[in-house]
């Protein structure tokens, strides 16, 4: 079942907690050298992916609403990565990296972005919903907060089945104020359920700062319930990895759920339509965080440093990564649109034999007759 | 409010046995459970108290705490997770204590439930229930007295029946609960003590079909849920003077019975509609604008409905009488549509 994307990084062998470098055994963090490079070639894609995005969102190849992920990459490489290719993950709209690093296909999420048939949505989902459940991404959704009671659920279907798999709910900091959340977090703490909530805490929920919509810090926002809060880095990949890489493991074998506020930093506007650093934060504080805490850079700086990567190297990766994700736009530009006839496809599973269903009135609507929405 | 002899029961010389409402939602959700392990029931109270209106009675000693399950006062979190769980394969009943209460899930019925099939492309279908009763029952007040039909039949994507007797209560929603959609189950307070005949068999009513519930020639009330038992009375109300009226139980607003509904306005060319709720976008505002479209020519008098009074529900005993949608009314619009005088009965 497992992808080829899956799994990149395989665990094991490492050596102590702490042992930074381990020049005889080039290593770091307990990474082998192929472990560090498929990392940063990770983060690399997710970056030139939303480039290509955002080219192809100003010539008008993208439409609607697209938020991108450009600043978050180390937080999708390094809490997605170590999961399972069984594992399920739920998230927000701002998720085309989640949803490679979870193993859809580049070429499946661009054309899901241009709205074609080629797209893991077929088109009709669009940026902000994205699915594939072959590989255990579960959108892609587009209301705040919306996908955390369903990511609870999704870990009650594991816990009802008695299967081992775990959830992991991603949500942005702005989320943890609605209602669902503290719903979602009480039933998942009653039942004991086997679910990662992780806040992607990049410190605005649109235009407005964290600090402004709450007098408690984010990592008190879980206790109330009795769920552990944990703070990861989220611009330092290694960390971020190993971190989840544990707490996988521990939820797995019954821990019950856990809460993560991940500190991360957008280098985009909330979505297209918001300039980079807008009217609620200034140029000065995103050029701060784009110099000191872009994670690609932090990485590529640990790993020049400890002698496990040269320019020729990284040029490498990082020419892979653009053609991946030119190749990934080439292909949703040619994958058609969807056919017309397939409008009424999908808004039920089921056409019962009885009854009609769409009342439009229009031709073309299935349940009812060869003339459409007509005498039925 | 007797429904006894009523021709709901279309039934093959099985056995059947005089039980409530409220029992033969049991007996549905008992019969599919039974069935398939991936049915559960959720919902507040449904489990250790037996159901807020006794309708899980006896379910979690039969069940046990894994499938019948007692949630906190959470509609938006819980019925999520159902709806989560639904995404994963299960078949969840979501039991809201009354639909009322519902409103705040409407999102997750709404934005997840009734879209999740489209926005994923056929890949993530909601297999699941949503059910409780619906409407008014006695002084209970604004709050807790609306008839909520209008704000689920409303979004493609869901489905939705309306159980007037307990035959159709067993067989209908064992039917939603085979469903491989979301489906409301709307039922009534004032319907669970009412007792009918019901087959002991497994028993499924196809999603869909409406029932003439009494025939008539004279002029068509058409209806669903509670207000069917007030749809007979105005019919029998209405015998006394020599009219014969029809009474169409669409039992099922999406899928809707359309040839139902054209055959019955093309029998009497006149027609009622009756509902519970409120006026403006109403389910009736709907099943006007259908037969005007598709039967025009059949009518003899422009379709009159029957609602709520516009306003939210009043406590005040006189006044909730006065705001809900009663016999006289029915038997006052039907002449009318009759062109007869009114309001001297």
């Amino acid at each position: 079942m497992a992808p080829a994307t899956q799994a990149p990084v395989k665990n094991g062998e490492a050596p102590a907690a702490g042992d930074e470098r381990d020049p005889a055994a080039s290593r770091l963090h307990g990474f082998s050298r192929d472990e560090l490079h498929g990392l940063l070639a990770d983060m690399l894609l997710y970056r030139r992916f939303e480039e290509k995005a955002e080219e192809a969102y100003a010539i008008g190849k993208i439409g609607g609403f697209c938020h991108l992920h450009i600043g978050q990459e180390g937080l999708a490489a390094g809490s997605i990565k170590p999961l399972r290719a069984d594992d399920l993950v739920i998230t927000a709209y701002r998720e085309h990296t989640q949803a490679i690093a979870k193993g859809i296909a580049p070429r499946a999420v661009m054309a899901e972005l241009y709205g074609r048939v080629g797209g893991c949505s077929g088109g009709r989902g669009g940026s902000m919903h994205l699915f594939d459940t072959t590989v255990g991404f579960y959108g892609g959704h587009g209301i705040v907060g919306g996908q955390i009671p369903l990511g609870a659920g999704l870990a009650w279907a594991i816990r009802y089945r008695g299967g081992d798999q775990i959830c992991v709910c991603f949500m942005g900091d702005a989320a943890v104020n609605q209602g669902a959340f503290l719903e979602s977090l009480n039933m998942s703490a009653v039942w004991q359920l086997p679910v990662i909530y992780v806040v992607e805490n990049n410190g605005y929920g649109m235009g407005t700062a964290f600090s402004r919509v709450s007098v408690t810090e984010m990592e008190a926002r879980s206790g109330a319930y009795g769920i552990p809060a944990h703070t990861v880095n989220g611009q330092d990949v290694l960390e971020t990895y190993r971190f989840f890489e544990e707490l996988a493991e521990r939820v797995r074998g019954g821990a019950g759920p856990q809460f993560v506020n991940a500190i991360t930093y957008r280098f985009r506007g909330h979505s297209m339509s918001d300039p980079v650093s807008g009217t609620y934060r200034s140029k000065e504080e995103v050029e701060a965080h784009v110099q000191g805490e872009d994670p690609i850079t932090i990485l590529r700086d640990r790993l020049m440093g400890a002698g496990l990567l040269t320019q020729e190297e990284l040029e490498a990766v990082d020419a892979e990564a653009r053609t991946a994700s030119d190749d990934a736009a080439e292909f949703a530009d040619a994958s058609p649109l969807p056919d017309p006839s397939t409008l009424y496809d999908h808004v039920y599973a089921e056409i019962n034999p009885h009854g009609r269903l769409f009342l439009d009135g229009r031709p073309g609507a299935p349940g009812s007759g060869p003339e459409g929405g007509g005498r039925g | 409010m007797g429904v006894r002899g009523l021709r709901g029961v279309a039934r093959k010389a099985a056995a059947v046995a005089e039980i409530t409402y409220r029992e033969a939602l049991n007996a549905a959700m008992c019969q599919e459970m039974d069935r398939d392990d991936s049915v559960f029931l959720l919902g507040e109270e449904v489990a250790e108290y037996d159901g807020a209106y006794k309708v899980s009675r006896g379910m979690l000693a039969r069940y046990g705490d894994r499938r019948v399950v007692d949630s906190p006062i959470s509609e938006l979190g819980f019925a999520g997770l159902c709806v989560g769980a639904a995404m994963s394969g299960l078949r969840p009943i979501c039991e809201f204590m009354t639909f009322n209460f519902s409103i705040l899930a409407l999102d997750q019925v709404i934005n997840s439930a009734a879209k999740m099939l489209y926005m994923t492309n056929g890949q993530v279908p909601i297999p699941m229930v949503f059910r409780g009763p619906t409407g008014a029952a006695l002084q209970l007040s604004a709050q807790h007295s609306q008839a909520c039909e209008s704000y689920y039949v409303h979004a493609p994507g869901v489905k939705l029946v309306t159980p007037a007797t307990p035959a159709d209560a067993k067989g209908l929603l064992a039917a939603a609960i085979r469903d491989d959609d979301p489906v409301a189950v709307m039922e009534g307070e004032l319907l669970y003590n009412v007792r009918g005949e019901v087959p002991d068999e497994e028993y499924v009513i196809p999603l869909g079909v409406a029932e003439v519930k009494r025939p008539g020639n004279d002029v068509s009330i058409v209806t669903h849920g509670k207000m069917v038992h007030v749809a007979l009375q105005a019919a029998r109300a209405l015998e006394r003077e020599e009219i014969e009226a029809e009474v169409l139980d669409l039992r099922s607003l999406r899928p809707l019975d359309v040839d139902a509904i054209l055959e019955t306005v093309a029998k009497t060319n006149r027609v009622v509609y009756l509902e519970e709720g409120w006026p403006f976008a109403g389910v009736g505002a709907q099943i006007v604008s259908l037969i005007q479209d598709e039967a025009f020519d059949e009518l003899d008098a422009p379709v009159l409905r029957v609602t709520q009074a516009d306003v939210p529900m009043p406590y005040a005993k006189n006044l909730e009488q006065l705001a809900k949608p009663g016999v006289k009314a029915v038997v006052e619009a039907c002449r009318k549509v009759l062109y007869m005088e009114v309001g001297i009965s």
